[in-house]
């Protein structure tokens, strides 16, 4: 078996020599660079913009939105983000003009004689007064997608006790450890080439296409190749195609290739982030912990810009009961503009937030009913054939199996622990230890008929011994360029050392779809191994006999290339109304529960992470170290943004810690020590029963941290970060009570 | 300034502004991309190299300092005889995922490898706490690193 082995990743060797080339290793012939001038204030009339008559702008070429060739427009869901601000000014780190210079520091010098003449205006920044504000930046009422799901009457429910709470989470940056960069090359045909950090190529030509003119009417006028990319985590799903409409912009008015790498707080300020949440949850509880309904209110801040927000906020209320069962759930779910940069995709897109507060949730009914929280989650967890607030009945529901899982590997570390640190360790003066627990789910691959509609596409080769694959699905350290070769190479029961993977370049790979929403392993995988049957048919019918692939490809004489193309196809086995919001809302569920131990410094206030534990139904582990990878880096980015990463934001809605050194991330010693339990329910429609699991580890952590806070302190927080002065803060006033 | 060191081994001379710094000398003008920017501040570690077997961050060391001196860099781990012990611990552990980060993470496990003191396993995080991963939770990254640099140093 190939499947299931922790073979080390296809790029590994590449990876550690240094050879493998990310986007600012790249540096072609006559190479300018790009700059951006940003708007600087939240909302404002443009007036005109001007150069600095005192500054030399020799060599330096600079663009408006009056220079685009086409619609000033970066598309991704709806027709709304310019590509450069023009007229209106929505949000700080807005693009107004592009500069290219010779050298990046000339680039940088010329962007601060660019002036904007603007009339600064009021802005709306706070999500909560979106809606009824009388300024507009959205539609009339700054609304950018309002979802309900009712399922059962919750106004006909009586009896039990009511418990409701609020609960927030702030902005979260992704961080992925390389910055945002981008290169456009015009082509001697007139085309471009796009090279660059980014999770979909062809995002960026559905992008950037009316932009470019009538010119690009044609998609294979804009070539785009994946440089390595040092990490995504959302990050660079969508923002890269804004990236790419700049450098292709200044690429083609100036004629020359065009690179645009941002600077670390560039990238901090004006990049997406994770959405803002606020949730309001009413439940009805019966006297023996039974949830007899569920009221849900869930309020996202989407930033200036629609970009994903429709669909994180769909994401969000798609869970928003988390892993339970209620008598009758109503779910009223409400994206809002505000005039502060767009938030977009990051790792578990909407889940995480709504999880934060389901779970947090569960606490409050367990403090507020005297009841055990494990108990309460053990009676409320969804069994088979229980039904979701959209009316999907689950099969093989996996929240008991993790949550035991998780319960028997930390019984186990403690026996071990026991053994070797005899009567160690418990409670100083100035020290609280606490264990915290969670239970979440996650729905893989995109929602509803998501997939049926995209229709995501796989090519495969047999060329002189060798099979190659074709896929837009792309590399960011997840490991695709392994896990599908292992598919391929178990499919036709040949060496893995035989099957290749061609670079991700539109002008050799098909549109897969992009490489998001826990879809890659689980839906394109599926693909994957779907072509590979399909090309030992194909070689089957050429050779005109039967046979084991392995012994056909010997027997093949032929030195042209024998392809296939394989897409997924609906079987017809979901049912989903996009409009009710009702019915099978993904095509099966990851579940996951996590178990951390820390201890909360009562002077500073500060969390210290000890153990964490995570057992996590990942259908099958397709590559055992690549799944514990992934479970271990979501698991401590959830972390991170439990105690310590948070956005502060400037009275423009601009982000002040724009640095490293102040937007805190986890470091080694920050870090627990990880134990990742990878539970098996297969799901039988994923290649080999796999399921996918980029995303589920960001939704748990949180609310375990905060379970365990309040288990060693009693401090109750329902708002994140937990940060050491949140912390102190919640400690006194449990001490006041 | 004209300066002249030995890269990996090799003796180099390159002209340089007093201002460049050693990231810029490596990438640019010597073609020795392994080294990454990710901050640009010294608190991401990426750009981690060994001056004279010493770990710095060449964002924040000017370029003429290194005259005179030996620098090695990720291009330079591996030999004739094949990757160093801590490449290739990093590849079976699985400790590189989108890899940005593991130039700076080799460098700095590999001068912990010839440091003249043991290195515990419990020390090797406070060790690595200079350099940032945001993909693997370090889990993988302390293991292999463990794995390599308490043999070597014992």
């Amino acid at each position: 078996m190939i499947i299931g082995q922790g073979i080390p990743r296809t790029d590994g060797r590449a990876k550690v020599t240094g050879s493998l080339q990310y986007v600012d290793d790249f540096q072609p012939e006559n190479c300018l660079h790009g700059a951006t001038v940003r708007a600087q204030v939240a909302h404002a009339k443009i007036l005109g913009v001007t150069l600095d008559p005192e500054f030399d702008w020799t060599g330096i070429t600079v663009l408006t939105a009056d220079d685009i060739p086409g619609e000033n427009l970066v598309y991704l869901m709806t027709r709304d983000q310019p590509a450069l601000a023009s007229g209106v000014i929505q949000h700080i780190e807005e693009p107004v003009a592009l500069v290219a210079a010779p050298s990046r520091k000339r680039a940088l010098e010329a962007v601060k004689h660019v002036i904007i003449e603007m009339e600064e205006q009021t802005a709306l920044l706070d999500m909560e007064a979106a809606e009824s504000s009388p300024i507009k930046i959205f539609g009339e009422d700054n609304l950018f997608k309002k979802i309900e799901i009712e399922r059962g009457d919750v106004d006909s429910v009586s009896g039990g006790r009511v418990v409701e709470g609020v609960y927030r989470t702030g902005h979260h940056e992704q961080l992925y450890i390389e910055p945002q960069g981008m290169i456009a090359e015009p082509r001697s045909d007139g085309g471009l080439r796009i090279t660059g950090s980014m999770q979909c190529p062809y995002y960026i030509i559905k992008g950037i296409g009316e932009l470019l003119g009538p010119a690009f009417e044609a998609p294979e006028s804009i070539q785009v190749v994946q440089a390595a990319t040092g990490g995504g985590f959302g990050g660079k799903e969508e923002y890269p195609s804004m990236l790419a409409a700049h450098c292709a912009l200044l690429a083609l008015k100036t004629g020359q290739p065009v690179k645009i790498i941002y600077s670390r707080d560039e990238d901090l300020r004006a990049t997406t982030k994770r959405h803002p949440s606020r949730t309001r949850i009413r439940t009805r509880v019966g006297s023996d912990g039974r949830i007899l309904s569920t009221e849900v209110d869930f309020l996202v801040d989407g930033g200036a810009y629609n970009t994903l927000t429709p669909v994180v906020l769909s994401r969000g209320v798609l869970h928003a009961t988390g892993p339970y069962r209620s008598g009758a759930v109503r779910i009223v779910g409400r994206a809002v503009a505000t005039h502060s940069p767009p938030n977009g995709a990051f790792r578990g897109f909407g889940a995480p937030q709504a999880q934060w507060a389901s779970e947090r949730h569960m606490d409050r009914i367990a403090r507020e009913l005297d009841l055990d929280p494990l108990e309460l989650r053990r009676k409320n967890l969804f069994e088979e054939g229980d039904v979701t607030a959209t009316g999907q009945r689950l099969q093989s529901p996996g929240g008991r199996t993790v949550l035991e899982a998780a319960l028997q590997a930390a019984a186990d570390l403690d026996d071990v622990q026991r053994e070797e640190h005899p009567g160690g360790g418990g409670d100083s003066a100035r020290r609280a230890k606490g264990r915290g627990l969670s239970l979440v789910f996650h729905g893989c691959g995109f929602t509803g008929n998501g997939e049926a509609r995209l229709k995501g596409k796989l090519a495969m080769s047999l060329k002189e011994g060798r099979v190659t694959i074709f896929t837009g699905s792309t590399e960011l350290g997840q490991g695709t360029d392994t896990i599908f070769p292992q598919i391929a190479a178990e499919e036709l029961g040949i060496e893995l050392a035989l099957v290749d993977i061609a670079p991700h370049d539109t002008g050799q790979v098909p549109d897969s779809g992009p490489t998001v929403a826990s879809r890659t392993a689980m839906v394109v995988g599926g693909v994957c191994q779907k072509a590979a049957r399909a090309l030992h048919e194909a070689l089957k019918v050429e050779l005109g006999k039967e046979g084991s692939f392995e012994s056909l490809m010997a027997a093949r004489e032929r030195l042209d290339e024998l392809r296939v193309e394989s897409q997924y196809i609906d079987d017809g086995s979901l049912q989903w109304d996009d409009q009710s919001y009702q019915g099978d809302a993904y095509p099966t569920y990851g579940w996951s529960c996590s178990v951390v131990d820390l201890s909360v410094d009562l002077d500073t206030g500060e969390v210290i992470y000890e153990r964490f534990i995570s057992a996590t139904d990942v259908g099958k582990a397709l590559n055992p170290v690549l799944a514990s990878g992934q479970i271990e880096g979501g698991s401590l980015q959830a972390l991170g943004w439990a105690t310590s990463e948070e956005v502060v934001l400037s009275e423009h809605g601009g982000m002040l810690n724009d640095r490293i050194t102040n937007y805190i991330i986890p470091t080694s010693l920050d870090a627990p020590e990880m134990h990742t339990v990878l539970v098996e329910i297969p799901y039988a429609g994923g290649p080999f029963g796999a399921k996918g699991i980029g995303e589920i580890p960001m939704d748990g952590p949180a609310a375990a941290v905060a379970q365990a806070i309040e288990k060693a302190t009693g401090a109750v927080l329902d708002r994140l970060p937990m940060t050491p002065e949140r912390v102190l803060e919640a400690i006194a006033e449990r001490q006041m009570e | 300034m004209k300066i002249e060191f030995e890269l990996n081994g090799e003796r180099r001379e390159e002209n340089v502004p007093g201002m460049t710094r050693l990231l810029d000398l490596l990438r640019e003008d010597m073609g020795a991309t392994g080294a990454k920017e990710g901050c640009g501040e010294g608190e991401c570690g990426a750009c981690t190299v060994l001056i004279e077997n010493k770990p710095v961050c060449s964002c924040l060391v000017p370029a003429v300092q290194v005259a005179g001196k030996q620098v090695r860099t990720v291009e330079g781990l591996e030999t004739s005889d094949g990757l160093h012990a801590i490449q290739q611990a990093f590849v079976e552990h699985g400790a590189a995922q989108c890899g940005i980060c593991t130039p700076g993470f080799l460098m700095m496990a590999a001068s912990l490898c010839e440091s003249e003191e043991p290195v515990e396993a419990e020390t090797v995080r406070e060790a690595l706490a200079g350099n940032l991963c945001r993909c693997t939770g370090y889990q993988k990254i302390v293991e292999a690193v463990v794995e390599v640099v308490v043999d070597a140093t014992h």
